[in-house]
């Protein structure tokens, strides 16, 4: 069996400056990966060269795609990325308004990657559509609404049913619950775990939040200043921590 | 009529004239594919034709006979203005026959006489890029182009049948020209597009502000967007044409006094005064 995705030395400069550096991991399928690390450490950045949203100053990242196992995703030509992206891949941004269409309904924010694969059967789209909403807990009444008149927990479950709809098997996470109430924060944790396990989902989440990790992630990296200072079980990482900087980071998490 | 003096035939210089044909000619060879062209300042305001003029300055010759129609109408101001512009700075023939034209220029419709071969169709546009509602970015919308990345214009067509019951977008339909390309047909009503399917005459399109020129040549596949269940269709009429009865062409809806009284008449004036024409010779 080969691993969904292979990352070899991947190192992502600003000028002089590291965003992230010689990065080194493999993704099996139906694993998920935890990225942790504070703010500026390289995070989002090592995400964005992940899926092939930021081209890598140096190193490779190759996917198993279903046609030719392992290939660089970044030695691929742009038509077969894009159909990669939104056929295999979710993308699942912090801010819901970045990955949704927030001038269109709800329905067709979930049909508009079908219709980029070629659907043309607006009732089979809509049928779907409506599927997936009820799939993350959102009232089939609403599939004609605005997103705009959408809670930010909602707004939420839409990005994930909109990029859910044409089964990806890796999803990317960035920060998937910044911004939510805490209470709004454990339903769509639960969404999402309940999701990934019964699709068989791989994917990668990028987190501060320790207990968010915790909850999602088989595995976790944890970074600082772009460099990968330890990896290893989730609740290896979290409970028996060996580098210094991951000791500071479980020791400031707030005991309620 | 004499052509006016002190200007170049045609009113461009002959390099203008040549890059234009430039364009056109790329613009032919690559259906529904927007050229960028050098877009000259002409004496006319953006948005009242300056691409279709720079065209049909261009396309044409002494020999040509022109007629310029806007909102199928001969008769209004812009479509006057134009043709007395080419009448002055070319010395042309014009004519408000569909039949006798080799140049038409248009804005808004597609005549109801059907075009011959050696006849050319020069559109007005005002927006070339069909994208543009739905992507606001110049460098994405061209690589949706060079991708045929057109999932988003489905996106539109989606939302109005969820919005409406049906395709609610009636004028400026999106089209698919030779498989390939994504084309916005000019704001003409849905009704002319079957019109651009296969048509033996050369049709241009010229978009002054936005510097695109592009093309279908003749006999080309012209393709409106639509979905499986809920196919394309043109408009209907209950009425006929008040003043020639017909009952096939594009109808406009007149109104007559303030008690809500109102008239449909044809849209296209040469095709309604021909069959009035033919009418009372046959009586």
């Amino acid at each position: 069996m080969n691993p969904l995705l292979k990352v070899t030395g991947l190192t992502r400069m600003y000028g002089a400056r590291v965003g992230c550096k010689d990065v080194s991991f493999e993704l099996w399928p139906g694993e998920v990966m935890g990225i942790v690390g504070e703010s500026g450490s390289g995070k989002t950045t090592l995400l964005s060269c992940l899926s092939a949203r930021l081209e890598p100053t140096s190193g490779t990242v190759a996917y198993d795609t279903r046609e030719d196992g392992l290939t660089d995703i970044y030695a691929m030509g742009e038509p077969r990325r894009r159909m990669l992206m939104r056929t295999d891949w979710g993308i699942v941004h912090q801010n819901p308004r970045d990955g949704l269409r927030m001038g269109v309904s709800a329905g067709a924010n979930v049909g508009e990657r079908l219709m980029a694969v070629g659907a043309r059967h607006y009732g089979s789209i809509r049928a779907q559509a409506d599927e997936w909403l009820r799939k993350v807990e959102i009232d089939g009444e609403r599939i004609d609404d605005l997103p705009l008149t959408f809670s930010g927990g909602m707004l939420q479950r839409l990005q994930i049913a909109r990029n859910l709809v044409t089964h990806p098997r890796l999803v990317f996470m960035d920060e998937p619950t910044g911004g939510l109430d805490v209470s709004v924060q454990a339903r769509l944790l639960d969404l999402l775990r309940r999701l990934v396990t019964d699709l068989g989902l791989a994917a990668i989440v990028v987190t501060h939040d320790l207990a968010v990790a915790r909850l999602l992630a088989h595995r976790l990296m944890v970074m600082r200043r772009g460099e990968v200072v330890e990896s290893g079980l989730t609740d290896q990482v979290l409970d028996d921590p060996h580098h210094p900087y991951t000791q500071l980071l479980v020791s400031s998490v707030l005991q309620p | 009529m004499t052509s006016a003096q002190g200007y170049n035939f045609a009113y461009l210089d002959e390099q203008t004239k040549r890059m234009i044909r430039r364009a056109i000619l790329k613009a032919v060879a690559i259906p529904g594919y927007q050229v960028p062209f050098g877009s000259r300042e002409m004496p006319l305001p953006y948005g009242w034709g300056t691409g279709g003029i720079q065209v049909t300055a261009a396309v044409i010759g002494p020999a040509d006979t022109l007629k310029v129609i806007d909102q199928g109408a001969d008769d209004t101001t812009n479509a006057v203005s134009i043709r007395r512009f080419f009448a002055r700075t070319a010395g042309v023939a014009t004519t408000e026959r569909t039949a006798d034209a080799t140049v038409i220029q248009t804005r808004h419709r597609i005549p109801e006489t059907p075009l011959a071969e050696g006849q050319i169709l020069v559109y007005q546009v005002p927006i070339p890029e069909p994208l543009r509602w739905l992507e606001p970015r110049e460098t994405e919308t061209r690589k949706m182009h060079a991708l045929a990345d057109y999932g988003a214009m489905h996106v539109k067509l989606y939302e109005d049948i969820a919005r409406f019951g049906r395709i609610a977008t009636t004028y400026d339909y999106p089209v698919l020209v030779n498989g390939r390309y994504l084309m916005r047909p000019s704001p003409i009503p849905k009704f002319d597009n079957p019109k651009m399917h296969m048509n033996p005459a050369l049709q241009l399109f010229g978009a002054g502000r936005e510097k695109r020129i592009y093309a279908v040549p003749p006999y080309t596949d012209v393709k409106s967007l639509d979905f499986e269940d809920h196919p394309f269709e043109v408009q209907k009429w209950d009425e006929a044409c008040a003043i020639c009865g017909s009952t096939d062409s594009f109808l406009d809806e007149v109104v007559t006094d303030d008690k809500g009284g109102r008239m449909y008449v044809c849209s296209d004036t040469d095709h309604c005064t021909s069959r009035q024409i033919r009418r009372e010779a046959a009586e």
